[in-house]
């Protein structure tokens, strides 16, 4: 039977990944993303799941490592954050194409300079075009059934894709959160082991990664997007036994309070819990205010977004992201297409904030409503405002 | 001494395994040194082996999709990381066969680099490797620079080489810097064998490759592998330099099994290095003091490893 505990976030999602029986975690320490390798550490010295942890020398390393386990035939785990994920990010764009079911928890970290070791989303959105499937968890809850999930996804032969499970540096990854644990039995129920349909075998020898030359490279690629896209149909039937099998129901997009709003925030990972809040406080001042939540970020549930998005007349898009020189944030250019001469589609305001660990509070939310009220009545400059940032 | 060895029967010229596991047909050029020295280890190594090639010639020649030259399981992920990709395999069969998932019959784990892949942007991941001490093995295949890309230099390039980012011109007379050692980092990882081979000893080569495979932990092999592309030699005589380069003392032949330096062949009438360098357009540059500190530092250099096999 499943246990509600009081637990480090981090260490919920390492029980995730102990509980899917991983067999082998190459890892690199990075702050914040270390406990959850810590803890995986601990649990196989401790002989609680038989697995082998690779200690590397670095991220590029890590993933290097994760491919060839991964092509062995191995459920293959890692975790990293900022610096570190972009150190991989060069291996990142091979797992994809080249079919291999890898399981990554990215806990978001803002990249350097300056250095800083606090939560944005510039990390993940620096590599949004790696091919893998990502989703984003809010809660320690979400970032524990969200683990499961993304081993059951990427290995299901209908897939075969890496996966990544994002949560918020800091804000998420260590705090204490009430997590329900599922048993072993449970997890067994919803995870079949990891049966490869191809593996490096000498008894069945096939060569993996060939030169990919100008007659077959774009079927290729085709092919790796097609993959990613028709993984949408596993990633919901993925969400849809877990809430039959224990009572949780994930979406791809969710909404709060969103069916009669008229300004919707939208929101991604940790900050929509605060989101939330806020929107508690606008509605008791009688604003028709409400939120949608991205949770899976690739591949991109454009119906699910559209539908999600309703009547709104505004959106207020909330990137944690600041692409320099760019038109807008990630988020607000995906909205900003999604929506593109789309009849009765909504204004669209796109707002940045809580870079490097700035908190995100609920007046900012408040202001980044009413900002985009007031913009939609006299359209302003720029796509998107940088909110929070000292005048001194 | 390490217990696999007494029961390795050596290749002799009669008993060489017939199949080609490396098969005809690929795309490499004409003479090519490396290419040779591949196929004669794949033939060391036999069919129960996985092998993990860096980005280069070897990789590029061997799988133009829809083809391929492999007749075992290979893989190629990026330029400098297949020690990394070989530790990924390694421990995944290791779990998987404690798990009952795989045989249990052991499968030799191989990672092939060339000079670039090696000496310079994998280094650190082979160190990496080999310092977690996974049972693989590193195969050099040692061409002296960049060929894939068109013959820029590597930290492998021996001194008063000509590539294309080393020209020799009114101010410059090639590469300035000595070849790096590659072994010996190896070597000072504490692993239980290292080895040096040459195509032209092909005999020498192959029990080398089948010794580092038999050995339990992570091996390194270092193999001089001519260009005959890039080093602007005649295609028919890469054997011919194959061997030079060992009677000339400039490549010296040797093993360090557990730290003990054994030499393989012992040149005590070693022929001049200009009998090497002649032959070959990327040294035809190179003046008499050019040559004379070549010949200079090749004797002292293989001194040193004599001192080193009497001393271990």
């Amino acid at each position: 039977m499943a246990k509600r505990v009081g637990i480090e976030v981090s260490i919920a999602l390492a029980e995730a990944v102990k509980l899917a029986n991983v067999d082998v975690i190459p890892a690199y320490p990075i702050t914040p993303q270390t406990h959850i390798v810590e803890h995986l550490s601990e649990v196989i010295a401790n002989g609680e799941v038989d697995a082998e942890f690779v200690p590397v020398e670095s991220e590029h390393a890590a993933m290097s490592c994760c491919c060839g386990s991964s092509a062995a035939g191995a459920r293959t785990f890692t975790s990293s954050s900022s610096q570190g994920l972009l150190l991989m990010s060069e291996i990142l764009f091979i797992p994809g194409p080249m079919r291999f079911p890898i399981v990554m928890a990215v806990v978001n970290r803002a990249l350097s300079a300056p250095i800083s070791i606090w939560n944005d989303h510039q990390d993940i959105m620096s590599q949004r075009d790696i091919g893998w499937i990502q989703t984003f968890a809010d809660t320690g809850q979400e970032a524990f059934d969200l683990t499961l999930h993304a081993f059951r996804v990427a290995e299901d032969r209908r897939v075969s894709l890496p996966m990544i499970v994002n949560i918020d540096g800091f804000t998420l990854s260590h705090v204490v959160e009430a997590v329900e644990l599922l048993s072993q039995e449970e997890v067994d129920q919803y995870l079949p082991p990891f049966k490869p349909r191809y593996r490096l075998d000498p008894r069945k020898p096939i060569t993996m990664g060939p030169v990919g030359i100008p007659e077959v490279y774009s079927e290729a690629k085709v092919a790796h997007n097609e993959a990613l896209k028709a993984s949408r149909r596993v990633i919901l039937q993925g969400w849809k036994e877990f809430a039959d099998l224990f009572g949780r129901q994930y979406n791809p997009i969710e909404t709060y309070r969103s069916e009669d709003a008229e300004v919707l925030l939208v929101t991604m990972g940790s900050i929509s819990e605060t989101a939330m809040t806020a929107i508690d406080t606008m509605r008791d001042k009688g604003q028709k205010a409400g939120l949608v939540k991205i949770r899976l970020w690739r591949p991109f549930p454009g119906p699910e977004f559209r539908k999600a998005a309703g009547k709104a007349k505004i959106l207020a898009v909330v990137d944690r992201c600041l692409p320099p020189g760019a038109i807008c944030g990630p988020v607000g250019a995906e909205l900003r297409s999604l929506f593109y001469k789309v009849p009765g589609s909504p204004k669209i305001f796109n707002f940045i904030a809580g870079l490097g660990g700035r908190d995100v509070t609920v007046e900012r939310f408040e202001e980044m409503v009413d900002k985009a009220t007031a913009f939609a009545k006299k359209r302003p400059k720029e796509l998107y405002e940088v909110i929070g940032v000292r005048e001194k | 001494m390490i217990p696999e060895f007494e029961k390795f029967k050596r290749f002799k010229a009669k008993n060489l395994p017939k199949e080609e596991l490396l098969a005809p047909g690929h795309r490499a050029c004409q003479g090519c040194g490396e290419v040779l020295a591949l196929r004669m280890a794949m033939k060391a190594l036999g069919k129960n082996v996985i092998v993990c090639m860096a980005t280069g010639c070897m990789e590029i020649i061997t799988t133009p999709y829809p083809q391929t030259a492999w007749k075992v399981p290979w893989i190629h992920i990026a330029f400098e990381n297949p020690a990394s990709v070989a530790s990924g395999i390694e421990s995944a069969l290791k779990v998987l066969r404690r798990k009952g998932k795989v045989s249990k019959k052991h499968v030799d784990i191989v990672a092939v680099g060339g000079d670039g892949a090696t000496s310079d942007i994998g280094l650190g991941w082979i160190s990496g490797a080999l310092e977690r001490g996974h049972d693989f093995t590193y195969i050099c295949l040692d061409n002296e620079a960049y060929m894939n890309t068109g013959v820029q230099r590597s930290s492998c390039t021996p001194y008063g080489a000509m590539t294309t980012t080393t020209p020799p011109g009114k101010k410059s007379f090639g590469q300035v810097t000595w070849k790096k050692n590659v072994p010996g980092i190896a070597v000072a990882h504490n692993i239980p064998y290292v080895a040096t081979a040459s195509p032209a000893y092909f005999l020498d080569l192959m029990n080398k490759v089948k010794k580092a495979a038999l050995v339990k932990g992570p091996a390194y092999i270092h193999i001089y592998s001519p260009c005959p592309t890039g080093w602007g030699s005649a295609p028919e005589r890469s054997i011919e330099f194959a061997k030079l380069v060992v009677e000339t003392k400039v490549f010296p032949l040797y093993e360090v099994i557990e730290g003990r330096y054994i030499m393989s062949r012992k040149i005590t009438k070693p022929k001049p290095v200009q009998e090497y360098l002649k032959g070959q357009r990327r040294f035809r540059h190179l003046d008499k003091e050019h040559i004379a500190y070549i010949q200079q530092r090749v004797n002292a250099d293989y001194e040193k490893l004599v001192r080193l096999s009497e001393m271990t």
